[in-house]
């Protein structure tokens, strides 16, 4: 083996052989168990049917009688009520404290929900929707509205842990736009204003065209972040009451865990392991075909 | 006019984004029958220590020692990952190799990936290596989990920065393995100081992994005594607060001392 050969191993072996026994070899056991039963016989898609057609994971008297939903349903709606609202609040944030005094103070504030540890996210949004301590019913209180913990209702146990994590995960979006309003050059506002154009023209027309790089970045990060959230749900509710707040990694924990049922909870880990590949892939497409 | 409405509508989304924080800490450190009418209340006010001295010492979920645990797990499980992928970083940007650019795609694969993904199988694995409920386990775990994301983040560093050092200490007869830790770690110092503040934060902040790998009571880690410390009928906000301030110090410190390198990484992670 010549020098150079050497060296490639020396660098590299180490942190391939680590990366292949401990991680991809687990999932690639993962696809194998979602295809067989607890006895190791191959029993091709019924694992998937099963899992599919089960409540935990989709329950369709959700619709006509409310929550839960089931655990892939409720993952569509956290990200369908998430991730626009993070977003915007994201760029019209960035945009307002570029030009504001102590603006990177304020960011630093908003910021601080994605340094904490998420479990204690989760305990902070109990908090936060607590009925005697919560800011909400001390709000809500204000003007007379009868209060309760939100996170122990099952109509509202769900979206309760949605806005509480909007409140976590703004700061994220909010670092990434700013960062991205950086590299917009300043001749490209001049000129616009010597043009006569208004602020808000300004904004759709240079801002955002400009910003959709940082944009694809934001959504691909949040759609995954989003698909992958447990913590929180964890401490704060346990996908309760009742389920009406599963999602599918905590369904995933409960069926492997709890349930002791590897193959189920292998189903669930690869849907889940499908939609984050989905999401990273698209983020590599796009970027490829970025002609900036 | 104009500038201080927008001022103050920035301070106000500041307020509003703080004020759990000062929730909490209220929480924390007033007795409960002064919050019964709501924190925000101040027509008494003794404040004490009480609750954050509880939380470090329960009885059955001591942060203590859960501090100590966590330190315990972070500190190698932020070296031995930050190694061995600065070193496959370097490795990715300097050399041709067979197997370089599938390698490199199963690298950026697995960035994507859940935890939940490898739960089942890692478990079963550790179990077979008796390196379950151990450290080490976990440690090793938590090594291979963070090996892709300092790889790729190190490899985008390493491309940027020129090889004229390098070539100069390989004429002088310096070989690869001197020079990568003389000359090329010195000057990827920035991008080490980022990709430690993350990957000690994330290690510092895990909750899935040690859910799963670790469970003997006194061994558990300082995020696993949170949920405990919940309770299971009532909830006692004034320990939990307490708790949650004390775990949630150690990222905030980081970020607080490494602001550049952590924001920086966080940028860099998703932006390349």
């Amino acid at each position: 083996m010549n020098t150079k050969n050497r060296y490639v191993l020396f660098f590299v072996l180490p942190a391939v052989v680590l990366l292949l026994v401990f991680v991809v070899y687990p999932v690639v056991k993962t696809v194998l168990l979602s295809f067989l039963d607890s006895e190791g016989r191959f029993v091709a898609i019924r694992n998937y049917v099963s899992v599919l057609r089960s409540r935990e994971i989709f329950d369709a008297r959700g619709f006509s009688r409310g929550f839960p939903l089931g655990a892939l349903v409720h993952n569509l709606l956290w990200i369908a009520i998430h991730l626009p609202t993070t977003m915007i609040l994201g760029l019209s944030l960035s945009v307002l404290l570029k030009n504001v005094k102590g603006g990177s103070v304020i960011k630093s504030i908003v910021f601080l929900g994605m340094v904490m540890p998420m479990i204690v996210g989760g305990v902070m949004i109990s908090f936060i929707f607590d009925r005697n301590l919560g800011v909400v019913n001390g709000f809500l209180g204000l003007f007379g509205i009868q209060t309760k913990t939100w996170t122990a209702h099952p109509d509202s146990a769900l979206l309760s842990l949605i806005f509480g994590s909007v409140w976590l995960w703004t700061g994220f979006s909010v670092i990434l736009y700013s960062a991205g309003l950086e590299t917009i050059p300043r001749d490209y506002y001049e000129a616009a204003q010597l043009d006569g154009a208004n602020p808000w023209k300004i904004f759709t027309k240079i801002t955002v065209p400009l910003l959709r790089p940082v944009t694809v970045v934001v959504i691909t990060m949040t759609l995954l972040w989003e698909l992958k959230v447990f913590d929180i749900v964890y401490v704060a509710t346990m996908g309760g009451p009742g389920g009406a707040s599963n999602v599918l990694a905590l369904q995933m924990y409960i069926y492997a865990f709890r349930a002791i049922d590897f193959n189920r909870s292998a189903v669930v880990a690869v849907i889940l392991t499908l939609s984050t590949l989905g999401v990273g892939l698209s983020l590599l497409r796009s970027v490829k075909d970025d002609p900036t | 006019m104009r500038k201080t409405f927008f001022t103050l509508l920035g301070w106000l989304v500041a307020l509003i984004w703080i004020t759990p924080f000062f929730g909490v800490f209220m929480t924390a450190i007033r007795p409960l029958e002064e919050l019964l009418n709501g924190w925000w209340r101040f027509e008494s006010f003794n404040p004490s220590l009480k609750n954050f001295v509880g939380a470090l010492n329960h009885p059955t979920a001591g942060l203590s020692k859960g501090i100590i645990n966590s330190l315990t797990v972070a500190v190698p499980a932020t070296i031995f990952p930050l190694l061995l992928g600065t070193m496959a970083g370097y490795g990715f940007s300097r050399y041709k190799f067979v197997l370089k650019v599938p390698l490199f795609v199963l690298i950026v694969i697995t960035l994507a990936l859940p935890q939940q993904t490898i739960a089942v199988p890692i478990f079963q694995l550790l179990n077979a290596m008796n390196l379950i409920d151990s450290y080490l386990g976990l440690i090793i775990v938590h090594t291979a989990w963070g090996i892709p994301w300092i790889t790729f983040f190190m490899r985008n560093f390493f491309v940027t920065i020129p090889k004229a050092m390098e070539e100069a200490a390989r004429m002088d007869g310096a070989n690869d393995i001197i020079i990568f830790f003389k000359i090329v770690l010195p000057m990827a110092f920035p991008a080490i100081g980022s990709a430690f503040a993350l990957q000690f934060t994330w290690v510092w902040s895990d909750f899935f992994l040690a859910l799963i790998l670790i469970y003997s009571p006194d061994k558990l880690l300082a995020t696993q005594r949170i949920p405990l410390m919940r309770g299971v009928y009532h909830v006692d906000w004034g320990l939990l607060s307490s708790a949650a301030i004390i775990v949630m110090m150690v990222p905030i410190l980081v970020y607080l001392l490494l602001q550049r390198y952590y924001i920086k990484g966080m940028i860099g992670w998703s932006l390349k």
